[in-house]
């Protein structure tokens, strides 16, 4: 730590004013202080009251709640591809080497790509490093695919940090999600890689009898008329992995899927931790929840086609419903600011996920185009909540 | 009262190519570009690059419409009563982009099917009745020209540069040719230049590139 900190010192001069690479000095200031705790201290006049709490601390709180669900990611990434490929009794060692060989790379490339344009635009337009990043760097390889080529997460993620971000003034001033907007640019950029039967890294191996690329979705949406959807669910996967979308195990997450989505039970951890610390809303975790099961009941009554009467509490389970709630609706950048602005706004996301994914035949997941669309409606619905309570203010008023 | 007069005959004089009137052309392709200032016929810009051809056919349709239609109203511009002159322009528009239509459909049959109701949309085109409106209205035949052409050439250099990025990202090819495969490299052409998002953030780029460069911003 000693020699970091002299090394540092030693070069500081020149990036200082006038010094010779006076040019770079936020990409000097931005390893120094991600690597030392900045020696500033208030003024001595004026108020003393503060907190240690800063964008980097809250960024950490939710790299912290996100840690979860990249383990399990990584286990699960192993576990689906031993199962795929017929060796059900492989070491829990085997699953973790192969999930961390697939994962790593992607978290690799994509804050690798994401640093790199942040310190260009930080001293292209002369501010500090913002800490936006950590998070969404992040946030980009668990909703990737398992098996995506990795300069594509490098081209989303440029992409995403230039198009969806530093276009609109950097950190805190997009107007979409970052993370998202990485995911919709290879949704719709390279879509044979990112849709169909991508969820299970496989390799170069032998797929097993009967191996089926199919999500739990995309099951329930093939499920012909007169079939039970249920059922469908339970017996998939008989001969290679045992009831693998039952219930029981779509909250646990041992399914393919996205690396970081798969577990509703390790996302509902993550958003423990950023209820308790007070990082994330609950009001817009409650809502989407909500919204999508209130809209997946309202299907249960209309009926009409197996994926229409899929129970209502599958649709909290399938799908990345349960990552996208906690950790892709409550950025505070893009989400209704408004307390009540939080309710419309989650509860829209919940519903219209739910609508596209059993209406549209072209997206089997409506997680990701929910939150991207609202997010662009979140200042509309703010501007409602306020005007809403001007107008009840001045009908109290009496002049 | 003199002075005014002694003006106007001053303009009266004034060569086609003065500098004035040089500016006529040069200022539609970056300061008082049609599409990335005023933000007009945006919506043929996202429907016709795709590829380029059909951006450059698209163009010199565009431009020789906009040309000629301005210098017909601007010979006609002080016998059209200010009532029905929208109907009036519409009128020599609509002439004009006939005309075209069908010398394309005679001469470039492909590039005219691929830009299916495209042209016929010239009439609606906002650049088109923008010129009639702004400029052939108040203004002498041949600084309309020159003003049409500039426009025109405005567009088409956006819906140049705009097609070009498409076509070589989306497909890997420029003017129908593989650049890639030339090269002997494996490209994987990218979905979203093909649609009109993609469309959308390349001229948004453009907008943004030039806006740094120039330095032009909105004044409110």
């Amino acid at each position: 730590m000693k020699f970091l900190r002299k090394q540092l010192d030693k070069v500081k001069h020149s990036f200082e004013k006038g010094g010779k690479l006076e040019k770079y000095y936020y990409a000097y200031e931005a390893i120094d202080t991600f690597l030392f705790a900045p020696n500033t201290t208030n003024d001595v006049k004026g108020a003393q009251i503060r907190d240690a709490v800063d964008l980097k601390r809250l960024m950490m709180t939710v790299i912290i709640a996100m840690v979860p669900c990249l383990l399990f990611g990584i286990y699960n990434v192993g576990h689906q591809h031993f199962m795929a490929i017929g060796q059900a009794k492989a070491a829990v060692a085997d699953k973790i080497v192969i999930g961390l060989w697939q994962v790593l790379p992607i978290v690799v490339v994509s804050y690798g790509v994401g640093l790199g344009i942040e310190f260009v635009f930080s001293i292209l337009r002369k501010h500090p490093v913002n800490e936006g990043f950590l998070v969404t760097g992040m946030l980009i390889p668990l909703v990737m695919p398992p098996d995506i080529p990795l300069w594509q997460v490098g081209v989303a993620t440029a992409f995403a940090v230039i198009i969806g971000k530093e276009a609109f003034g950097g950190t805190g001033m997009n107007v979409v999600n970052v993370a998202l907007t990485a995911r919709a640019f290879l949704y719709f950029a390279y879509p044979t890689d990112i849709s169909g039967g991508v969820w299970t890294y496989l390799g170069d191996a032998q797929v097993v009898a009967g191996y089926s690329g199919a999500t739990p979705l995309a099951v329930a949406a093939e499920t012909i008329k007169g079939e039970n959807v249920v059922a469908a669910l339970n017996t998939f996967g008989a001969g290679w992995n045992e009831g693998v979308f039952t219930l029981q195990n779509l909250f646990l997450g041992f399914r393919p899927g996205s690396i970081g989505e798969t577990s509703t039970l390790m996302c509902l951890i993550g958003a423990l931790i950023l209820i308790v610390t007070g990082t994330g809303s609950w009001k817009i975790i409650v809502s989407v929840f909500g919204g999508a099961y209130i809209m997946a009941l309202l299907l249960n009554l209309i009926g009409g086609s197996p994926f229409v009467e899929l129970p209502a509490h599958y649709h909290l389970v399938i799908g990345g419903l349960a990552f996208g709630a906690v950790f892709m609706a409550t950025d505070p950048v893009t989400a209704a600011q408004t307390e009540t602005g939080k309710w419309v706004y989650g509860l829209l996301i919940g519903m219209l996920t739910i609508l596209i994914r059993v209406f549209n035949p072209a997206y089997p997941e409506g997680i990701m185009l929910a939150i991207l669309f609202m997010n662009v409606f979140a200042p509309v619905i703010d501007y409602m909540v306020v005007s809403a309570n001007k107008k009840r203010r001045i009908q109290r008023a009496t002049v | 009262m003199s002075a005014a007069v002694a003006e106007v005959v001053e303009k009266k004089s004034e060569p086609l190519f003065s500098k004035k009137n040089r500016k006529l052309i040069s200022n539609p392709l970056d300061i008082d570009n049609p599409i990335t200032v005023q933000v007009l016929g945006v919506c043929s810009a996202l429907a016709v690059t795709t590829q380029m051809k059909p951006a450059l056919v698209m163009s010199v349709a565009l431009m020789v419409v906009t040309a000629s239609s301005n210098v017909i109203i601007s010979i006609m511009r002080n016998t059209i009563p200010s009532r029905i002159r929208i109907i009036v322009q519409l009128a020599v528009v609509a002439t004009w982009v006939i005309m075209v239509d069908q010398l394309l459909k005679a001469y470039v049959y492909d590039v005219w099917k691929q830009l299916s109701v495209f042209v016929g949309l010239i009439i609606t085109n906002c650049i088109v009745m923008g010129r009639l409106e702004a400029f052939a209205m108040g203004n002498k035949p041949g600084p309309s020209l020159l003003d049409g052409i500039g426009n025109g050439l405005g567009y088409g250099l956006i819906l140049l540069i705009v097609g070009f990025f498409r076509e070589l990202l989306g497909g890997g090819s420029i003017f129908g040719f593989k650049v890639f495969e030339a090269m002997g490299l494996h490209y994987t052409g990218n979905g979203l230049m093909l649609l009109p998002a993609g469309a959308c953030v390349i001229v948004g780029i453009v907008i943004w590139v030039q806006r740094s460069i120039n330095g032009h911003r909105e004044t409110h």
